[in-house]
């Protein structure tokens, strides 16, 4: 018997880019972007996107400069590279410049009584040390609670019917919860306005929550969908061996082992609707002071908070627009995070 | 010698009992309501805005007028979206013009191009991205971008004010079309970019290294295979970023000035669309203007919703399910 310790070659990259290059290729940029600099200190361009537009015109100079000897194929290439890549950087900075400016802008904003106080007893434009908006988060989280809870089990219904039961309807109802998730949010708003708020003659957080869980759905379905879809095939069969019915089979062995896939599933579908204005200005309206029942007339959202804040265009009032939205997407941020956790958990 | 036949899974048939029929029924119902809901949508929007229909006609689509009647009857009442009908579709091509460039490049970079330590960032700032409230975008163009869109805006007038549509009555380029197009653009880049990411990341992979093989180079390999493997694809996800666009409220009410009247001009500041015409009128409106706010919410509606149910076809088609 031989002893023979073979370990696995290490997998060969000969075609990805050396040191050397990549240095060369960094030095390039840098230099690239300094020559711009001064382009646009020394011409009239202006400002960060004269700048951006003259580094892109260097690089594709550079590019083509470089490629001039080796051929119209690697010219093409390296262009193409040089285009590709800065769409990509100019797809990708507003995002970074609305992170940035969220985060700059209503910094100033964020102390104790922003989430203490509402705004009952203040004025827009007084200083940031008084009033806050408590009363909008709260409202905030009561309609996307009874959103939830409306539409998490229609989700979960949804979901199953498309996994499980599979019937007749499937395609049908593929379809049209996809298309559902097209409706324009101001849409949902305007049903709910016809529908309950006209025939009741009140605008309540109940109504905004309806309206929030039209838009809801179509995330939660097709998201409990994509989670059931997950679970192995042999989890049912073996539930059938074991002479389980269809309803145990489902309700017992395949809903449990997806219970925080479909945590995910109305995670995201929280994080759809949190931000949902339109609708809200059709069915809650706003207020300025912090209540608890969701039947007693109009009430604030952080989302019409910042909206009207935003309107009243005073130095103060957009500060506290700033830092509502800066409330806004830390909970977004928060809810993806969360998302991100439980959805790893499924896969295996 | 022996042959052994590798035995055929048998016909399986079910028998659901009564419990079962009751589950299933269950299910079934739940499943329906999002038919339901969508069909009562439809239903509820057009019972409440019928008057309307049946008064203007053909009118209310084309017709350039919002007065509210005065309670004596001396003003009639005249209701129609022309405007701000044309003020969607405008300010919706101008976004998606904008971004289904730039998305096509983002997901060739994503896919293609990212070295693997900022990709992974990337994709989640993606992520991300596609779950910034549109309210934030709005507040962030009116606040930051706007600066830069009035500057780019009066560069284009000077350079190309001859072409109609980059001419202006007034030189003053704020709050234009143009600036809100370029707002709901990148509203719309992360759910168009993440489609076509999708949709390229399931080029066969040995297609490309065939192509590599061959001598053919990253872009060459990009344009034989990748762009038309993945063509219908990217469309219908340009289409669901257009649908977005489509029905847009909150950044479009807050970029732009509501003016009724035909406006082609991208550089004006003025426009609409018919989302903000329903946020912004919704306040103070009579009984009757409401009823033709709801029938223009209504037309809206039946709009976005083609625009949807053909990008979910093609979207659908291009993706096989698992």
């Amino acid at each position: 018997m031989i002893a023979t310790t073979t370990s696995a070659p290490a997998p060969q990259t000969p075609w990805s880019t050396s040191r050397p290059a990549r240095v060369r290729a960094v030095s390039i940029l840098a230099i690239s972007g300094v020559a711009a600099a001064a382009i646009v200190l020394v011409t009239g361009l202006a400002g960060i996107d004269g700048w951006a537009l003259t580094f892109f015109a260097i690089s594709l100079t550079v590019a083509f400069v470089r490629t001039a000897r080796i051929g119209a194929k690697e010219r093409t290439d390296a262009i193409m590279r040089v285009i590709i890549s800065s769409a990509a950087v100019v797809a990708f900075v507003p995002w970074l410049s609305i992170f940035g400016s969220v985060l700059l802008k209503g910094y100033s904003g964020v102390r104790i009584n922003y989430f203490t106080q509402d705004m009952r007893t203040t004025v827009p434009d007084d200083f940031l040390e008084y009033g806050g908006a408590i009363h909008a988060i709260v409202g905030s989280l009561m309609m996307v609670l009874i959103a939830t809870v409306i539409t998490l089990p229609l989700g979960i219904l949804s979901g199953i019917y498309l996994t499980e039961v599979r019937g007749r309807f499937t395609f049908l109802v593929r379809f049209v919860v996809q298309s559902m998730s097209g409706v324009p949010s101001i849409v949902a708003g305007l049903f709910v306005y016809t529908t309950y708020v006209y025939g009741t003659e009140s605008f309540s957080a109940f109504a905004g929550a309806l309206a929030l869980a039209v838009l809801m759905l179509p995330t939660v379905a097709r998201t409990a969908e994509e989670v059931l879809k997950l679970v192995p095939e042999d989890l049912r069969a073996a539930g059938y061996a074991l002479g389980a019915r269809q309803w145990r089979t489902a309700l017992m062995v395949v809903l449990p082992t997806v219970r925080s896939g479909l945590t995910t599933a109305a995670i995201l579908g929280v994080a759809r609707v949190i931000g949902e204005t339109a609708p809200l200005l059709l069915t809650s309206l706003s207020n300025s002071s912090l209540k608890f029942n969701p039947f007693d007339g109009p009430i604030a959202s952080l989302p019409t908070y910042v909206f009207g804040y935003l309107q009243i265009g005073t130095e103060y009032a957009i500060a506290r627009a700033w830092t509502g939205s800066l409330v806004l997407l830390a909970i977004v941020l928060m809810l993806f995070s969360l998302a991100r956790r439980f959805g790893g958990k499924d896969e295996r | 010698m022996t042959t052994v036949e590798t035995p055929t899974p048998r016909e399986m048939t079910v028998i659901y009992n009564r419990d079962d029929k009751i589950f299933r029924g269950i299910v079934t119902s739940g499943a329906l309501t999002s038919l339901v809901v969508l069909g009562a949508i439809g239903l509820f929007l057009f019972l409440r805005g019928a008057q309307i229909f049946s008064d203007n006609g053909l009118n209310f689509l084309v017709g350039s007028n919002w007065t509210a009647g005065s309670e004596d009857g001396l003003i009639p009442n005249d209701f129609s979206i022309g405007p701000m009908l044309v003020g969607t579709i405008v300010v919706s091509i101008i976004a998606l013009v904008v971004a289904f460039p730039l998305a096509i490049g983002g997901a060739l970079y994503l896919e293609f191009y990212a070295p693997q330590v900022v990709r992974k960032p990337l994709v989640t700032l993606l992520d991300l991205a596609a779950s910034i409230p549109s309210l934030i975008f709005g507040l962030w163009g009116v606040q930051i971008f706007s600066s830069f869109g009035e500057r780019w805006a009066t560069l284009l007038n000077d350079r190309l004010g001859f072409i109609p549509i980059f001419g202006v009555e007034f030189e003053n380029f704020g709050r234009s079309p143009f600036i809100a197009g370029c707002v709901l653009a990148s509203l719309i880049i992360p759910i168009t970019t993440s489609v076509a990411r999708e949709v390229y990341s399931r080029t066969p992979r040995d297609l490309v290294d065939t192509c590599y093989a061959l001598g053919g180079s990253k872009w060459g390999a990009i344009r034989a295979v990748v762009i038309p493997y993945g063509r219908s694809g990217v469309i219908g996800g340009a289409m669901l970023g257009l649908g977005r666009a489509l029905g847009e409220t909150v950044a479009v009410y807050l970029l732009l000035n509501l003016v009724f009247r035909y406006n082609f001009r991208i550089l004006e500041s003025e426009g609409g669309n018919v989302a903000s015409l329903i946020a912004t009128k919704f306040g103070e409106a009579t009984d009757y203007e409401l009823q033709a706010l709801v029938a223009a919410g209504f037309v809206l509606f039946l709009l976005t919703l083609v625009v949807n149910m053909t990008a979910t076809t093609i979207v659908q088609r291009n993706t096989p399910r698992a």
